[in-house]
């Protein structure tokens, strides 16, 4: 018995040497529901600062029929209310990342591997590269005009982080990461509901990911 | 019951021998603090089972410096990979057996 126990437990620290070694275990559920949250009442203020003054549907108009003047776009990025957005923007990224860090710390400590250790910085290199790449495509597309650009281009660019984040974390991100590379593209095709599939990509489906987290790991 | 143990492999009887190698078997190369910190094993403690492990020529040795401070890191050797298939293979067996 205390032959086959030993055995029992010789394959038990192999298992979860292997898992520790590898992979950051750690990421915390709840912090994506939270992110969630923040994306969604983000994507409100968003919402209710461009398009409700012009009324429900005016905002594809907008977009599809031009009524941006294409001339004068570059003025448009320091306007008020794009100020605002950026804000807003702002704000969503710096909840969501305190939130991420302060409950994956925690959970860290709980499963006894290091919030800053060998597996959590290859994470974070991974992530890093396409998510940089994204960004600095954006605002270089931002300053030519090309504003439909920002919704489709953030997802895309995010969900390919996440594929590339499933080989350093629980393989379930990858999936995140796929719906949202979906979602990017469908955004790109359907011009003039960025803010919805943006909300859709950040807000719902990050809710969805963290609870299925939380229940699957966090328990 | 008879069980083959002379198939297990002394090296891997230590438990921290174990772990080392299985780090290493999923990790292309890991430095010697990550290691400590991630078995949780005293510096002696570690050192003298990875010396253990060299003596096997199951592990390599890379030595570099990171600025000022020495950097080693371990990688598994060919020889280390097939060993530890074997043991592994050996350990399931054993349960199989044991099972019955």
């Amino acid at each position: 018995m205390s032959e086959e126990q030993k055995l029992h437990d010789d394959l038990a620290s192999i298992r979860n040497m292997m898992e520790r070694s590898s992979r950051f275990i750690s990421l915390s559920g709840l912090s994506g529901i939270l992110a969630g949250v923040y994306a969604l009442i983000g994507a409100w203020l968003a919402y209710s600062i461009i398009y409700l003054p012009g009324g429900f549907f005016k905002y594809r108009e907008y977009m599809v029929n031009g009524l941006f003047d294409k001339e004068n776009i570059p003025d448009l990025l320091f306007t008020p209310v794009m100020t605002q957005l950026i804000f807003i923007a702002l704000a969503v990224l710096t909840a969501s990342l305190t939130t991420g860090v302060v409950l994956t710390r925690r959970k860290a400590k709980r499963k006894g591997q290091q919030l800053w250790g060998k597996t959590s910085k290859a994470l974070l290199f991974q992530m890093a590269v396409p998510l940089l790449t994204g960004g600095a495509f954006i605002i270089v597309m931002l300053l030519r005009g090309y504003l439909g650009i920002v919704a489709p281009a953030c997802l895309a660019f995010y969900g390919l982080a996440l594929v590339g984040a499933g080989a350093f974390t629980f393989n379930d991100i990858r999936y995140l990461g796929i719906c949202e590379t979906i979602l990017g593209i469908m955004a790109a095709a359907l011009p003039g509901f960025g803010l919805l599939f943006w909300a859709l990509g950040f807000g719902v489906l990050h809710i969805i990911y963290g609870t299925v987290m939380h229940f699957k790991y966090d328990r | 019951m008879k069980v083959d143990f002379n198939k297990l492999d002394k090296a891997f009887e230590n438990r921290v021998r174990l772990q080392i190698m299985s780090v290493l078997m999923v990790n292309e190369s890991y430095d010697f603090t990550s290691l400590k910190e991630l078995l949780d094993v005293t510096d002696g403690n570690l050192a003298s089972n990875l010396k253990a492990l060299e003596k096997e020529e199951y592990i390599t040795i890379h030595k570099s410096f990171i600025g000022r401070k020495p950097n080693t890191t371990y990688q598994a050797s060919a020889t280390g990979k097939k060993a530890f298939q074997i043991h592994l293979n050996a350990l399931e067996q054993l349960i199989k057996l044991q099972k019955k």
